[in-house]
């Protein structure tokens, strides 16, 4: 039994189940008692794997930075989620949900987006088999993100404005979950990370362990080992580090690190660094680590990254966190951007502001110089020009 | 007839009447201290039962006008603590039985044992908190309730299965929360297309818990049509929005006549 996967009672250690009202219920117990089989079957394994092939470009490289690892003298390893099609691994899960969704029966597909990497990876597979597409955006979220809004649109998807409580991320969640209440028949939800009711996290992360399956082989044939020292990534809800970790989970010889934004600083009460700031709470139908006022009421994040912006993390990483099976860095938005840049002048890769919280971690950490350190670029960073543009020091 | 002293407000107002109506509202809203003296009014102007809502950032379940009153609750400053210091004086004002409805997260900050203490201490009967699913709160919560002689209330919808329906049944004490539609609070009013039969459907299946019809329910036709397939019925939103628009003592009332009489 693995200690560090979920269990069948849908928990990781003390964290996960699912806290959904009762007209949820129904649908999430649908999905409980299919989702093994369905994405267990050749057929949809089959499928599944030709369209990460010819249509997402899989597998991604493992590159080799020399540059990068000279500066860190270490060896370090890029896992090229950046060259996904629509830009980050996120695709990964929207085409394995979209799969299983056709074979449940469903017609409509909702979704939630924060930055709008996951509303346009959703709307991107609705336009691929032809489904109706909401997206449930914050308003806030709406004016800072256009293009990404307008490529939802392009794409045939109805962008929903999120106008309740804090216009963001979360509430955005809220309203897709309200929707889904309120549509329980014909729609399938489509959860953008390793978040919400069980088994929408473990679902996500079978999908997203692709990228650790090809870490697997691809190390195997440059180094002669199927398993780094060290893998790095980043954590909004968790679903790319859930990826890069989940075949090293229980192979307590790999060192797993994930990293948080710290905004402004984890003191400066403009944060999203969860596990630094938050206690365990219930959100969005799972039990987890949660930013949250000591009256339980939960505490609107910050970061320059859109897509770490986010109150909680997935149960998966709050019991990796509690367990003490992985190392949790916060990084601040001004780390974050020099990490940003530096990859883009030694190795000629802008990465997406998320994936530069994970590069930041070089800098705040020591390798070995013969360590292998695998880091998981979760995606590319023409979506934060503007971001560079302002910030402005490259 | 002794047993009738220790009897929960809940049970009671059943062996009493078939058409009871409970009216929900938002704990802190319009403003923060006048949670008694709504309470004080509903029961004067012939309410039967009343369920009071702890306000959370993030209500899932409810539609915007709970939403915003939620938010301008929390906004007033309300929180379990204060909810529990102003209902130490509900018992010397109201009658009826009252119940409180709140997401889970709250409740767990606050810590469960501590919560049913307080609630058992104040008054308070029964307790609805619709993200707590029924086996975690068999497994965790069930003896803190028990303990305490404080009903848990349960929701089922148009879609929940027959066979959960029984097994809801069979762990529910108070009343079984009937949703009208498939929806969250105040999204779907009148009656909808299937309605009447999914009512009828669960009225046949001879539960042995009382039943309570809310969500939808706003007027005088909707209420009864829910007391004709059910013990009674749940008023939320639509009584939220009368706050909203007067909260006074004699719109209050008002409201309330408009419905019963
Ligand atoms: C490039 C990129 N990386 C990381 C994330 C964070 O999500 P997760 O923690 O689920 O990987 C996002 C979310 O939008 C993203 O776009």
């Amino acid at each position: 039994m693995s200690r560090f996967n979920v269990d069948e009672k849908g928990y990781y250690g003390q964290f996960g189940g699912a806290y959904i009202p009762e007209m949820l219920y129904p649908n999430v117990e649908e999905l409980r008692q299919n989702y093994l089989q369905i994405i267990e079957s050749d057929d949809f394994k089959g499928e599944f794997d030709q369209l990460l092939k010819t249509y997402v470009g899989r597998p991604t490289p493992l590159y080799f930075a020399s540059r990068l690892s000279e500066k860190h003298n270490t060896k370090i390893y890029l896992k090229r989620e950046d060259l996904c099609h629509t830009g980050a691994h996120k695709v990964n899960n929207t085409i394995g949900q979209i799969l299983l969704a056709k074979r449940l029966g469903k017609s409509r597909i909702i979704a939630e987006t924060g930055a709008g990497q996951h509303g346009v990876a959703t709307a991107t597979v609705c336009a691929l088999m032809g489904m109706e597409c909401v997206v449930y955006m914050g308003e806030i979220d709406m004016a800072r993100q256009k293009p990404n809004v307008e490529r939802m649109k392009i794409l045939g998807a109805e962008v929903r404005p999120a106008s309740s409580g804090s216009k963001t991320l979360k509430d955005a969640t809220n309203e897709a979950m309200r929707h889904w209440i309120n549509n329980p028949d014909d729609t399938h939800y489509i959860i953008g990370s390793v978040v919400g009711p069980h088994p929408y996290p473990d679902m996500v992360a079978r999908f997203q362990s692709v990228i650790s399956a090809e870490i697997q082989s691809q190390l195997q044939e440059v180094e002669g080992r199927n398993a780094p020292d060290h893998v790095i990534a980043c954590v909004g809800g968790g679903s790319n580090a859930a990826g890069a970790f989940y075949h090293f989970l229980d192979d307590e010889s790999v060192n797993l690190i994930a990293s948080e934004a710290a905004g402004e600083g984890v003191a400066s009460g403009r944060s999203a660094a969860t596990t630094t700031l938050g206690k365990p709470g219930v959100l969005h139908g799972s039990k987890t680590i949660l930013m949250q006022t000591d009256d339980g009421q939960v505490v609107e994040p910050y970061s320059i990254s859109a897509g770490l912006d986010y109150p909680g993390i997935g149960p998966m990483h709050a019991h990796l966190f509690d367990a003490g099976r992985a190392e949790f860095y916060s990084i601040t938005d001004e780390e974050a951007m020099i990490a940003g840049i530096e990859l883009s002048k030694l190795e000629g890769i802008i990465p997406a502001i998320e994936s530069a919280h994970a590069l930041a971690v070089l800098e705040n950490r020591r390798f070995e110089r013969d360590e292998v350190v695998v880091l998981n670029l979760s995606g590319r960073g023409d979506k934060d020009l503007e971001t560079y543009i302002k910030w402005g020091k490259y | 007839m002794e047993k009738l002293t220790v009897m929960n407000r809940i049970d009671h107002v059943f062996i009493e009447r078939n058409d009871t109506l409970n009216v929900y509202f938002t704990a802190g809203y319009p403003v923060l201290d006048d949670t008694i003296s709504v309470a004080r009014s509903l029961e004067e102007a012939g309410a039967d039962m009343l369920e009071i809502g702890i306000p959370f950032s993030d209500p899932v379940a409810d539609g915007p006008t709970i939403q915003e009153s939620s938010q301008q609750a929390l906004e007033n400053g309300m929180t379990i603590e204060v909810l529990f210091g102003q209902l130490k004086s509900l018992r010397e004002h109201v009658t009826i039985p009252v119940l409180l409805m709140g997401y889970v997260n709250p409740i767990i900050q606050y810590g469960i044992e501590r919560f049913c203490d307080k609630c058992a201490e104040v008054g308070i009967d029964g307790v609805i908190v619709p993200d707590l699913p029924m086996q975690e709160y068999l497994d965790h919560y069930e003896a803190n309730f028990k303990e305490k002689g404080i009903h848990n209330i349960f929701l089922i919808s148009p879609n929940t299965t027959e066979t959960r329906i029984r097994e809801i049944d069979e762990n529910s004490s108070g009343f079984i929360y009937v949703v009208s539609s498939s929806s969250i609070t105040g999204a779907k009013t009148g009656v909808q297309e299937g309605q009447l039969a999914y009512y009828q459907r669960i009225q046949e299946m001879k539960l042995k818990n009382r039943r309570l019809i809310g969500f939808g329910i706003s007027d005088k036709e909707t209420y009864q049509t829910a007391c004709k397939y059910a013990d009674g019925a749940i008023i939320g939103s639509a009584f939220i929005k009368q706050l909203k628009n007067d909260a006074s003592d004699s719109a209050i009332k008002e409201f309330v006549k408009g419905i019963k009489k």
